[in-house]
């Protein structure tokens, strides 16, 4: 039983919102060219999921035409850059290195760097000195405690 | 490492939260005034002239449509707000859009998505302050304008270039702060 819940959800996969077949392509090929196009483009209403994902009604408006460019016979590159003329760096999932961007990809470097530093110092800092040997009072006092605890 | 710049280092962590506690206060008031929108997204638009498009009027309200190439050469600034009837930050913003219009600033609508009858009924209800008013139903200009949610307003120099846009209603803090020294520089 737990085996077959298991065979099932993995064959329903990821959830996307193009579930009316009226959206879809006819050619089966192109539709799975739409699709990879759409898992690369923010919704720009959600903000955290891509157009193909997301419910929202521009979501649909930008799946219907990157559909519309796909059937036209653009390439997957002219069909993203339709969207980006529009929406600029934001409505890309992975968008471009520049200036306004080194924050993002470079924030996991900077975590990295950052962690490695503290790792350093830390060992550094942590490293035990040698333990110094008793006095000779220190010595007669802690014989002497052994003795008797109460002394 | 001498004490002093010991010290210093001390102090170091104490400074940076001071600084971001700073930063974040500043992010919460500008939300809680309307000032600043963490969702917003910059429009590819500023300092650009509008894609072109053509749009009928919106059917019973008595005024005429426009096309990109009357943006081209103005008497001067002029604000272009996309709204529905259906779009609740549209009826919060309505009334700063009313006082601009009183002012005589104009305002081309562009009414988005939304059934003529539904538009003119709000305009009947909450005042109408555009001076020219189109439709877009399928929502395929506003697309092209990069537009993500009504209401969006843009504000376009006598030349015809863009040079803000807000996403968002236009709260009083907005007119004040944005709008009002946009039109005293592009006058």
């Amino acid at each position: 039983m737990r085996r077959l819940i298991l065979a099932l959800l993995l064959l329903a996969g990821p959830a996307f919102a193009v579930g009316s077949p009226s959206e879809m392509l006819p050619d089966p090929a192109q539709e799975q060219r739409a699709r990879a196009i759409g898992r690369e483009l923010r919704c720009m209403v959600c903000q955290n999921e891509s157009i193909e994902e997301s419910q929202a009604g521009l979501a649909r408006d930008l799946r219907l035409i990157v559909r519309e460019r796909v059937a036209a016979g653009d390439s997957d590159q002219a069909v993203v850059a339709y969207v980006h003329d529009r929406y600029g760096d934001f409505v890309l999932l992975r968008p471009p290195f520049r200036l306004a961007t080194a924050a993002l990809w470079g924030a996991p470097f900077l975590a990295l760097g950052a962690g490695l530093l503290a790792i350093l110092l830390l060992r550094r800092r942590g490293a035990p000195s040698e333990p110094v040997p008793l006095s000779p009072e220190e010595r007669a006092r802690l014989a002497a405690l052994e003795k008797d605890p109460t002394a | 490492m001498s004490l002093t710049s010991r010290r210093a280092l001390m102090l170091a962590p104490l400074g940076l939260a001071v600084a971001g506690g700073a930063g974040f206060y500043g992010m919460l008031r500008g939300i809680g005034t309307g000032s600043y929108d963490p969702r917003g997204v910059p429009s590819v638009l500023i300092g650009r002239t509008p894609p072109d498009f053509a749009l009928p009027p919106l059917p019973d309200s008595g005024k005429s449509g426009f096309a990109a190439a009357e943006l081209r050469d103005l008497p001067g600034p002029v604000l272009v707000n996309y709204w529905a009837s259906w779009c609740v930050p549209c009826i919060i913003e309505h009334p700063q859009l009313m006082r601009l219009s009183r002012e005589g600033v104009p305002i081309w609508g562009i009414n988005y998505k939304d059934k003529p009858r539904d538009a003119g009924a709000f305009l009947a209800r909450h005042g109408d302050p555009f001076a020219r008013l189109a439709m877009d139903e399928p929502g395929r200009v506003a697309i092209d304008w990069g537009v993500y949610g009504v209401p969006e307003t843009y504000f376009i120099d006598r030349q015809g270039i863009i040079r803000w846009r807000w996403a968002g209603p236009v709260t009083p803090e907005v007119l004040d702060g944005d709008i009002r020294p946009l039109l005293r520089r592009y006058a």
